[in-house]
């Protein structure tokens, strides 16, 4: 059968090209996003550096650890929805396809963790070590 | 972008002949496979969570990774953290060569896309240095006693002697662990060290049975995170590499676009992104 998408498709590609002008704007955004990536794993390594978890009184029990650790999920998801939304232009692309992508990621990943904490702790028998 | 500030009403959007994304065949299979291969990601991060969850005691990254190369110091986790650096680095390049397609602008393809080839290429070298520390392990050694002791030879002859787990197993591995235990000290942790390095059986570095920084199942989950996303790393080299080899022919100039470095960029933004969370859940907690 023959394809008639290619030649629309191709239309979709070429749409995207863009002048000089919208250029600049763009690649401003792109060394802005640059520049918070940078500051964001320069201070992931920072806290590390300034309190690491084996000098921590309690070390990996303690409520300042606790913190830490919540802290770097929260700067790695930001860096994550950076990532995803500006350099892979998920953010620009049509609400459809956006949610079309993220809702089933999210949806799956949620219940991968909840039943891996789940079941994790309830299996006693079980010899791993 | 351009194109997706276009207005269509519905009922053309939706009502065949086009796509209703407004996107090309090759971009939206390239956006879920990405979603495929981030859940295998998820799942082999959560594994390695379910695993440490379960262990007696694990190892602290900042104590194992603290070497630089061509430095003799000690610098936790800056190599690391530098490699990190360089694969953000590579996806800005690699961004800014999608943004000169968009112009047309080849020779601005050209230079980004080689850059982006450059910084790939030195994670991957990066990531082998890496591992060959990590397999040769560190110059005083560990060993295991057969009925749950490890011990550290050399400079660090301290000896953690911890107990039965509830199901009366002894616990193997307890590298500087600072779980219920007697902490074997001074004259007899030294004759126990000496004894141990007579019998010849001081573990150096780790591979998939042995491992002197703690638990097995770390190098292993180590070997197979690190090892499945640097083959990504890898084959997302060779891939850009031969994209830029069909830019420099001028294989996409009568299409109008150059769509392809833009699919092959979602596949690296995607190994970037990977690493971001190898990075935070394996170095930094």
């Amino acid at each position: 059968m023959e394809r008639d998408d290619l030649y629309i498709n191709d239309s979709y590609a070429v749409a995207a090209n863009h002048d000089e002008e919208h250029g600049k704007v763009i690649r401003k955004k792109i060394w802005f996003v640059t520049l918070l990536l940078s500051i964001i794993t320069i201070v992931e390594v920072l806290v590390g550096v300034m309190w690491p978890k084996t000098a921590l009184e309690g070390g990996g029990e303690s409520a300042a650890w606790l913190m830490i650790k919540l802290f770097y999920i929260v700067l790695t998801l930001v860096k994550a929805g950076y990532i995803v939304l500006i350099f892979m232009h998920l953010g620009d692309e049509r609400r459809n396809f956006k949610w079309m992508i993220l809702a089933p990621y999210i949806a799956f990943i949620c219940y991968l963790i909840f039943i891996v904490l789940t079941e994790g702790s309830y299996q006693g028998g079980l010899q791993l070590f | 972008m351009a194109a997706h500030s276009e207005q269509v009403d519905k009922a053309t959007l939706w009502g065949g002949n086009r796509s209703p994304f407004s996107l090309t065949y090759g971009k939206q299979m390239m956006w879920y496979f990405l979603v495929s291969d981030a859940l295998t990601f998820g799942g082999l991060l959560t594994a390695y969570g379910f695993a440490r969850h379960q262990a007696p005691s694990w190892p602290v990254a900042e104590q194992i990774f603290r070497a630089f190369p061509l430095l003799n110091g000690d610098y936790p986790l800056m190599y690391v953290a530098l490699m990190t650096f360089i694969l953000i680095v590579s996806s800005v390049t690699m961004v800014l060569a999608v943004e000169a397609g968009h112009r047309l602008d080849k020779s601005g393809v050209i230079k980004w896309l080689f850059a982006t080839v450059i910084g790939g290429a030195i994670f991957v070298g990066s990531q082998a240095w890496e591992w060959s520390h990590f397999i040769h392990g560190s110059h005083h050694g560990a060993f295991e006693i057969s009925d749950g002791l490890t011990g550290h030879g050399g400079e660090m002859a301290t000896i953690q002697v911890t107990e039965a787990d509830d199901h009366g197993a002894p616990i193997k591995y307890g590298y500087m662990s600072t779980a219920s235990g007697v902490l074997v000290e001074g004259a007899e942790a030294d004759a126990l060290v000496r004894s141990k390095i007579a019998d010849d059986e001081v573990i150096n570095g780790a591979n998939l049975t042995e491992n002197e920084y703690g638990p097995v199942q770390y190098a292993n989950y180590f070997f197979f995170i690190t090892g499945f996303h640097g083959f990504h790393v890898f084959s997302g080299v060779i891939i850009n590499l031969i994209v830029l080899l069909q830019v420099v022919r001028g294989a996409y100039d009568k299409r109008g676009h150059f769509e392809m470095v833009e699919k092959v960029g979602l596949y690296w933004h995607f190994v970037d992104l990977v690493w971001v969370f190898v990075f935070t859940f394996f170095y930094l907690l």
